[in-house]
């Protein structure tokens, strides 16, 4: 093992050790800065100079800490996406949190630090690096659902979330300290050797991967664990909960593909008949909900459970092309999802909600480029081309057909096709019915920056997919 | 400069046209948004030709240029039918061959003077920078369609054709005929657009490839090594697959029906779109893929069969109508027949070549019927024109020449296409003595329609103003003067074309060589090894025979014509009372729409009205028991068709109606209630396990 701790492993952990000490600064900075936008700014400043750092990280491939971490280009590419999500999510929340009054430093150190967890998350491959990543992440998002103080609605959701937060950590922790027990180590790589030299139908090892997996569930609200998320997103501020939706989503993916792909990997025969199913009820469950809802973010929070239903799809079928599927789709979801909170934080103003489906009406009308663009992004979640959605979810039937899962590759399409139902509802909200005097928007430049470069992606990656494609590609070789 | 590597770029000038015009156009001045569409159609073309000339530059067997410009679509791994392992891989590619030159000269080439001529004839129009940023799309979407290196961007191009037809039709969208008859040729081309990608699927199956060099190598390679034989049933379906999409681009029967009621967009769209571009996709298609159709002779015969019909059937129809472009409409189908016919017998480059020459003298009819209307603001039906020779001689010289190229005149552009598809329906070994006959009666029958509106428009006397419906603008006969430049000289330059542009196919027994036509497309239209081709063995006496039979034909119809429009008889109206039967069944055009109305239409209309019911119930809101009552008495209202179109659907809405109900109720807000669906779901995943594993 040798020596535990190498100053050159400082600088494998430069972009995460940057946003921890940039937040840290931004907290003492709030004392004395009075215009707290101006914090928003040096927060997207922290996050491009963590960029910076991980920029220069690019290629490496190596081991830190005596094994707890590790970087290489699937490390890379997901902190990627945590960098773009947080910073488009600070981008559309600073004139949001002017209006719920609610505007303080802390919120931007909060992103910046739950960004950190998500990092070391993506690198972990040590049980113990994982889960104190996963609570540094969790236990800064449980803050910012419950920011808006004096929102009784906020601070309901953000206690359930805490609540049930909890609980699943404690299953999750059951799993791990039975793979403990079964290894006598912490480390992946370890665990599947142990795994592997136990029987396939070893109970306890079937226990250890059954709490581990529920563990995982929990945190992208799979069914039968996803019940906290409509009254989370709902609760939460719209900024934050679109910050949930993509990054805590895509983190929780990172670290489930480690884990599934190299520590319980010699299970795999059981997990992919659990996920298969898990998959299937969450697909179906998320989408059959958000058909009857009428208030957008709860509509999202369900469209969002069904998305994590077709991600599950790239795990079980479990190639190459199916864990491309996962990242690309992920990078994808990013910026079309957050361009679609965008457009609803845009309802919001002082006096109005701006969350029921009847503050849409009309908005073409009354904003064009706003209602078109949201009908991109909603196109773009329901997958059609020459979106970037349709790329994420052709690459991840195709790889549930490449293996052989053809039955699920149907139930998938049938799901997307009754996605299109709900998502057409929004559409049908904004181009044709009357306008209300509900219907404006409060732009910021902020704002309409994260409108555009969502759009851009959007539509870029739906017509010229291969730079992103070879991307993924780069970040997961053959045999990972 | 290389211009053959720049072909992608061809496309992309109208694409950029109709960006800037699509946002900017509001705002900037009308004529800046003419200059910006015709202009950025000019630089297309100006491309192109130079490109094609570099092309023609090259030897015989390198004349074939694929441009990748990236990787587009790169799927997983598929088994193909000869077990194969092939990646779903698709480039955005182009392809510049004699048979996409061919095209993308036609297209820009005619689409330019198209645009121009629409600067004058839109200029009053509201939504001005509308109208133009939709032509520069279609054109952007019909260059992709013809110089798409694959099947798939073919098929990109082709629903983007599709979509700008259905937006240009439906252009006067305030009109309510205008937005049904969008509707239509939108549904119609559905039809077609299935079996279009049904005939893509069985193609990739086959070769495993959809590059159009590679599946016609494969082919080729295949049919030489045995794989494949002439009349495979596979071929043949896959083939009519592939012609049912050229059926409802090109407007054939079946599903010809929503080419005439196109007609309600303004005159230049019906001239680009509907009579000289996107109409002849299917033909474009059909001949792209000709190794298939040389595989699968039974598709050829339906193929032939369809064309002749068509051709007939649609010429018919056309005598007795009285709107000007639909005359003009129904011709187009009929002439499209005959490219089909021409295919059907095996005789592409004869097809290409009538596609070619049609372009030039249909638009330049379409061109003088707006031409016409435009004098005549907005006066489309010939019972009331007449008399208007010396008020407007230019669109009258110009619509004379058109008329006379498509009837076939010696030495005009229509005379040499037809006349090759007539000689090759004849004496093809795929021919058939009946073909020719439709052919050369349809001949004459064009002849006769054709007479008939311009005799009906330019001769005789003014028949408008004095039965006026158009209170509001008042005006007689002296208020009929030409159109502007922007409008003849692309008039003119069509008739040039339409006089000239058949010399470049003359047939052997007028020039030594045979059609050099024929010559630039032959290495396209290879023959596929192993198929048996006959030569037909008939002197150059029979061919020079069929040529004078046909104009022979052609004149009864101009004398039929004659007499009974230009001498003024009665006979039009003693003809159409005695077979009174055939005359309505023809003004009606033969019910097929009635027919379809009844048979499609209403039973869809049915399906509607109950997705309609289970609608509006779930946007209500409502869970109730009605889900469940309306499914029941669904099933047990016994009407068959309900049944079998609505009742799968009103049961998968009631489903999931049923289902969302369970799903609302134990969302709850009770964090208990949710932890406890928690331990209930880890107990079934481990309860799954434990009962699930031996």
């Amino acid at each position: 093992m040798g020596q535990f701790f190498k100053l050159a492993d400082l600088g494998a952990i430069a972009p995460e050790l940057e946003l921890i000490l940039w937040g840290m600064g931004i907290l003492i900075a709030d004392l004395i800065i009075k215009d707290k936008k101006k914090l928003g700014i040096v927060a997207i400043v922290g996050l491009f100079v963590s960029g910076i750092f991980l920029f220069r990280l690019n290629g490496v491939e190596a081991t830190a800490y005596g094994g707890l971490l590790v970087i290489d280009q699937f490390a890379n590419f997901f902190k990627l996406i945590f960098l773009v999500a947080a910073t488009l999510a600070i981008a559309i929340s600073m004139k949001y949190l002017d209006i719920e009054r609610e505007n303080h430093g802390e919120y931007y150190a909060l992103i910046l630090f739950a960004t950190m967890g998500m990092m070391f998350m993506a690198g972990a491959v040590d049980l113990v690096t994982m889960y104190i990543s996963l609570e540094t992440m969790a236990i800064a998002t449980y803050v910012l659902v419950g920011f808006l103080r004096s929102s009784q609605r906020s601070n309901e959701a953000s206690l359930k979330y805490f609540l049930l937060g909890a609980f699943s950590s404690g299953i999750l922790l059951y799993g791990m300290s039975l793979l403990y027990g079964i290894s006598g180590s912490t480390r992946f790589i370890d665990i599947a050797e142990a795994l592997s030299r136990r029987p396939l139908n070893d109970p306890i090892s079937l226990m250890a991967m059954i709490t581990l997996s529920a563990g995982m569930f929990f945190k992208i609200a799979a069914v039968p664990f996803h019940q906290w998320t409509p009254d989370a997103y709902e609760g939460a501020p719209t900024s934050i909960t679109a910050y949930m939706s993509v990054a805590v989503k895509a983190a929780s993916f990172a670290m489930m593909v480690r884990v599934f792909m190299v520590a319980i990997y010699p299970m795999r025969p059981h997990w992919v008949a659990i996920m298969a199913a898990v998959s299937v009820m969450t697909m179906t469950v998320g989408n059959i909900a958000a058909i009857t809802q009428s208030n957008i973010k709860r509509l999202l929070a369900y469209s969002s459970i069904s998305h994590a239903g077709y991600v599950l799809i790239g795990l079980i079928a479990g190639n190459q092309t199916g864990l491309i599927a996962v990242a690309i789709y992920l990078l994808i979801y990013t910026f079309t999802n957050l361009g679609a909170w965008a457009v609803v934080v845009a309802l919001k103003r002082r006096d109005v909600i701006g969350e029921h489906i009847d503050e849409m009406s009309g908005l073409f009308f009354k904003n064009p480029v706003a209602a078109i663009l949201m009908l991109i992004f909603l196109l773009s979640l329901a997958g059609i081309p020459p979106t970037a959605g349709f790329i994420g979810k052709f690459y991840l039937f195709a790889s549930a057909i490449e293996t052989g899962h053809n039955t699920l590759a149907v139930i998938a399409v049938l799901n997307a096709a009754i996605s299109i139902y709900f998502y057409l509802r929004i559409v049908v909200a904004m181009f044709m019915r009357e306008p209300n005097e509900k219907t404006e928007l409060t732009y910021s430049p902020a704002l309409l920056t994260v409108l555009a470069v969502a759009f851009i992606v959007t539509m870029f990656i739906g017509i010229y997919p291969d730079p992103f494609i070879s991307m993924a590609r780069l970040a997961i070789p053959a045999g990972f | 400069m290389n211009l053959l590597d720049l072909i992608w770029m061809i496309p992309l000038f109208p694409a950029v046209g109709f960006v800037i015009n699509g946002i900017f156009g509001k705002k900037l001045p009308k004529p800046a948004v003419a200059v910006i569409a015709s202009g950025a159609v000019l630089v297309s073309f100006l491309m192109a030709a130079g490109a094609v000339y570099q092309l023609s530059q090259r030897p015989v067997e390198e004349r074939s240029h694929n441009v990748a410009v990236y990787h587009w679509i790169d799927g997983g791994s598929a088994h193909t039918m000869s077990g194969d392992v092939e990646r779903f891989a698709v480039d955005w590619g182009f392809l510049l061959d004699p048979l996409s030159s061919v095209m993308v000269l036609v297209v820009t080439g005619i689409g330019f003077l198209i645009h121009v001529y629409s600067a004058g004839y839109m200029y009053e129009e509201d939504g001005f920078y509308r109208f133009f940023a939709y032509m520069n799309l279609f054109m952007f979407s019909m260059l992709t369609l013809v110089l798409g290196n694959n099947y798939v961007m073919m098929f990109v191009g082709w629903e983007g054709v599709g979509l700008c037809s259905y937006l240009l039709i439906g252009y006067y969208f305030l009109k309510r005929s205008a937005g049904d008859a969008a509707k239509k040729a939108f549904i119609v081309n559905r039809v077609g657009d299935w079996g279009f990608s049904i005939g893509i699927f069985m193609v990739f199956m086959t070769v495993g490839s959809l590059e159009f060099t590679t599946v016609a190598e494969r082919f080729h390679e295949g049919a030489a090594a045995g794989h494949f034989h002439a009349g495979d049933t596979w071929l043949v379906v896959m083939a009519l697959a592939l012609f049912v999409g050229a059926t409802g681009k090109s407007a054939q029967v079946p599903l010809y029906v929503w080419l005439p009621d196109a007609m309600e967009g303004p005159t230049p769209v019906s001239a680009l779109i509907h009579a000289a571009t996107m109409v002849t996709a299917g033909v474009y298609m059909v001949a792209r893929s000709n190794f298939i159709f040389q595989l699968a002779p039974q598709a050829m015969a339906v193929v032939a069969v369809i064309g002749a019909l068509t051709a007939l059937m649609a010429a018919t129809i056309g005598i007795v109508q009285n709107d000007i472009k639909r005359v003009l409409a129904y011709s187009t189908v009929s002439q499209l027949g005959y490219m089909f016919l021409a295919l059907g017998v095996g005789a592409f480059a004869a097809g290409v070549f009538h596609l070619m020459t049609h372009a030039f003298f249909k638009a330049l009819l379409f061109l003088c019927s707006g031409s016409v209307i435009h004098a005549l603001h907005h006066e489309q039906d010939l019972r009331n024109m007449g008399g208007l020779k010396d008020k407007i001689p230019v669109t009258f010289w110009t619509m004379t020449i058109g008329t006379l190229a498509i009837a076939g005149t010696p030495g005009l552009a229509g005379f040499f296409s037809k006349d090759e598809i007539l000689w090759q329906a004849f004496s093809s070994s795929h021919g058939h003595i009946l073909l020719w006959l439709i052919g050369a009666i349809v001949a004459g029958i064009t002849s006769f329609y054709m007479f008939r509106l311009l005799f009906m428009t330019f001769f005789g006397e003014y028949r408008g103003g004095k039965a006026h419906h158009h209170d509001d603008h008042g005006h007689g006969a002296h208020a009929i003067h030409e159109s502007p430049k922007a409008m003849t000289i692309p008039l003119m330059i069509l008739a040039a074309g339409s006089l000239l542009a058949g010399y470049v196919g003359m047939p052997k027994w007028l020039s030594s060589g045979g059609s050099s036509f024929e010559h630039w497309l032959e290495p396209v239209f290879e023959p596929v090894p192993g198929v048996a081709a006959e030569v037909a063995h008939y002197g150059e006496g029979v061919e020079i025979g069929m040529a004078a039979v046909s104009v022979a034909v052609a004149l009864i119809g101009f004398f039929i014509a004659y007499t009974t429009y230009y001498r003024k008889s009665d006979r039009a109206e003693r003809v159409s009372a005695q077979f009174k039967g055939l005359y309505t069944a023809m003004l009606n055009k033969y019910y097929i729409d009635e027919l379809y109305d009844w048979l499609f239409v209403n039973r869809a209309k049915d399906g509607g009205r109950f997705l309609w019911r289970f609608d509006s119930k779930i946007v209500d809101g409502v869970v109730n028991g009605s889900a469940a009552t309306t499914v029941q008495s669904a099933l047990g209202s016994g009407w068959w068709d309900r049944w079998i179109v609505d009742g799968l659907v009103r049961f998968t809405g009631g489903l999931i109606k049923t289902a969302s109900w369970p799903v609302r109720l134990i969302e709850t807000g009770y964090t208990q209630n949710y932890a406890l669906v928690m331990v209930l779901g880890l107990l079934v995943l481990g309860g799954y396990l434990l009962w699930g594993t031996p």
